[in-house]
């Protein structure tokens, strides 16, 4: 007969060995890229200084994340151009885990072969810290990029979008639309991101903070994962909830491909929509007037990382600042893009 | 024993609603119609109580908006791609395997039904060479699944997870990690239609429970199934070929998932390689839920059918509520416990009654 708890206990290791390939399953080995080379003595930074001129070649480690997801594929591409833009760089790309115990090998072998700076976007910031104060400790300055170490001694410098304020930008134009349209008590939806990621949550609690500042509130709440197919799932289920809505703020412009499927499924488009993030979808959309707006989340910090590893490395300043050191904590703006403003912003929206 | 399907060594045993050599291959006849409810009643009486149970809930809680057609439309929707994937995989657990690629297989089929090269032909051709690719590619997953596991004796979670990693990271290869939008608007129109007042999608969820059920229950193709599932030793010895009828599970599940595939193009109008993430385990979850063993041997179409809309039907539910995540996490656990515990109770009252 069947042996159902050996086979049981074969299922167990089934699912212990599926969690673990979740999180190692995107791993590369990683790659050294020299871009340096290609560029030639071709200028197109735009530091209204000497500082683009060309210096000390200096050797930059970059790691971040799988790029499984729209916008984390432009931080990578945008990290690569950055670095191709300036033949004094040699990029040492580490590219793509999830897995942070290969990224802090990464950091790991970076350290060990003496790289200029190191450039940083964690899996999970936690998690990272201790191998980036190591790095540290080596003498070798770490950009901190978007997610944030836990400790002020891991990163020379942190560079970090906005989510909090991204929220507050989403709120604020929320706040400005129901005030021009004079609606009387607006039914306000809530499209998040993966509810378990502090940045969501900052998000959620800015979208939050600046409702409250109008007196409105979120009546309903979904979260999806960040991928289409959940952004549709969600939405489906939130248009039943609520039959009527005048605003929706979705999170993330990859899952509002899904999102955007679901209202026409629905057949609904009485609300505007606000995005995040700013993909090339949601910008011709918004051209199209099928959205609203989008607040901005800027796949380019990397590249702003590479590019301040550059200065660091090679003892400069931020030219356009009187002080003579890189500023220890950048934090990017969050606009609201709109129809108004779209041409503008074009050029940054990712395709996802 | 009313309804234990088989007891392995003499393969076919009596069956409560129809006599075991009922041929029935083709169409679900009125008998067959009847047996599915019948079947289904007794034995997943649990099931049909926890479903009710949470009906009451979402009713008691949110009214009409829980109770209206569109609603409920929306419920079915929702749970007809999964419960497609969730039917075939019943198959192959029934069978005594398992198959962790599923949601690695509508990716890969969704990614490659959506190419610039399939869109481009799909236009001059028809809407159908998408369906076709989608659905060819679903098989030909099952089908290395098949082989591996049948002929190259390599364990059905290893064979899969294997497939899982290959197939998600060659649908990231070819889509690039990008998002593919499908331009043929009488494709997603078609899909996303319905016919006299049913939406398409669960009109196909509908033919392939259906079949799915005849297939198991009234076909020496499901008889055999049962019996490799139960002790493929003694089926092999009953003269059933037991690496073919593997294989032949794999493959029939990689075509739910090219199934699958089509219908969540329709849905979200794309191709991507983030489609169908953890569908492995939900699909998995939905057909133990509905009293399939895991070891193999004993499965139930309707049990699955059951699973799969308890499981759309609380999301739902707490979605009309409003709650938050971390709450519906902590409850979903809770119920899925309760509704499991609830079906064997109710399952074992009726095996000693009946």
């Amino acid at each position: 007969m069947t042996t159902p708890i050996r086979k049981r206990s074969a299922f167990v290791a089934a699912a212990a060995a599926l969690a673990l390939l979740a999180t190692g399953c995107t791993s590369n080995t990683p790659e050294t890229e020299d871009t340096a080379s290609e560029s030639g003595g071709e200028q197109s930074g735009n530091a209204g200084s000497s500082n683009d001129e060309q210096g000390d070649t200096v050797v930059i480690g970059f790691s971040g994340p799988a790029a499984d997801h729209g916008w984390l594929a432009a931080i990578n591409s945008s990290a690569q151009e950055a670095a191709a833009e300036y033949p004094d760089i040699e990029l040492r790309s580490a590219e793509g885990t999830n897995d942070a115990s290969l990224q802090i090998s990464h950091i790991e072998t970076f350290i060990n072969e003496g790289v200029d700076a190191i450039v940083l976007l964690p899996t999970d910031g936690a998690a990272l810290t201790e191998v980036a104060t190591r790095a540290m400790q080596a003498g070798i300055p770490v950009v901190n990029v978007d997610r944030e170490f836990s400790s002020e001694f891991a990163a020379r410098t942190t560079i970090l979008g906005d989510n909090y304020g991204m929220g507050v930008s989403a709120g604020t134009y929320a706040c400005q639309l129901v005030e021009e349209n004079d609606i009387a008590d607006p039914v306000i939806a809530e499209i998040a991101g993966i509810d378990s990621l502090p940045l969501t949550q900052d998000r959620s609690q800015g979208f939050a903070d600046a409702l409250s500042e109008c007196g409105q509130s979120v009546d309903n709440r979904v979260a999806a994962e960040f991928t289409v197919e959940s952004g549709e799932r969600v939405t489906a289920n939130l248009l039943q909830a609520a039959p009527q809505i005048d605003i929706i703020w979705n999170h993330d412009d990859d899952q509002g491909v899904g999102v955007m499927a679901a209202l026409d499924n629905a057949g609904r488009d009485e609300m505007a929509l606000i995005g995040g993030a700013g993909s090339a979808n949601a910008m011709r959309w918004i051209e199209e007037g099928r959205m609203e707006a989008t607040v901005l989340y800027p796949p380019t910090q990397a590249a702003d990382g590479i590019k301040l590893a550059r200065l660091l490395a090679q003892d400069k300043g931020m030219s356009d600042l009187v002080q003579v050191e890189v500023p220890r904590r950048i934090v990017l703006n969050a606009p609201v893009v709109t129809q108004e403003n779209v041409a503008e912003y074009m050029d940054l929206g990712f395709e996802s | 024993m009313s309804n234990e399907l088989t007891s392995p060594e003499n393969e076919v045993t009596g069956h409560d609603v129809a006599p075991a050599d009922a041929p029935a291959v083709s169409a679900p006849g009125t008998a067959g119609l009847a047996g599915f409810l019948g079947s289904g009643l007794g034995r997943n009486l649990g099931l049909i109580i926890a479903l009710l149970l949470l009906c009451a809930v979402g009713f008691a809680t949110a009214g009409d908006r829980f109770a209206s057609a569109d609603n409920v439309l929306t419920i079915l929707r929702l749970g007809s791609v999964i419960g497609v994937v969730s039917i075939g995989m019943t198959f192959v657990i029934c069978g005594g395997g398992i198959d962790l690629s599923v949601g690695a297989i509508v990716a890969l089929s969704s990614v490659w039904a959506t190419t610039l090269a399939t869109q481009t032909m799909a236009e001059n051709v028809h809407w159908v060479v998408m369906v076709f690719t989608a659905i060819a590619v679903g098989a030909g997953c099952g089908l290395i699944n098949g082989v591996l596991v049948a002929y190259g004796r390599v364990a059905p979670f290893i064979a899969t997870l294997a497939m899982l990693a290959g197939a998600r990271g060659l649908a990231e290869i070819i889509a690039q990690r990008r998002t593919q939008i499908i331009r043929d608007r009488d494709f997603i129109t078609f899909f996303g239609g319905d016919v006299l007042g049913i939406p398409v999608l669960v009109i196909i969820f509908v033919l392939v429970s259906v079949f799915g059920w005849v297939l198991l229950n009234r076909t020496t193709f499901g008889r055999r199934t049962l019996a490799i599932g139960g002790n493929a030793e003694a089926a092999r010895l009953a003269g059933i070929q037991v690496r073919r009828q593997t294989a032949m599970l794999y493959i029939l599940l990689g075509i739910a998932c090219g199934i699958a595939a089509v219908m969540i193009m329709a849905r979200t109008t794309t191709g991507t390689s983030t489609h169908g993430q953890l569908y492995e385990l939900d699909a998995i979850a939905a057909v133990v839920i509905g009293g399939t063993l895991l070891s193999g041997g004993r499965g139930t179409i309707v049990g699955t059918v059951l699973g799969v809309l308890i499981f759309t039907t609380l999301t739902n539910v707490f979605t009309l509520n409003n709650l938050d995540t971390s709450t519906q996490a902590v409850a979903k656990g809770v119920i899925i416990i309760a509704a499991v515990l609830l079906q064997q109770r109710v399952a074992e009252r009726h095996r000693s009654s009946g």
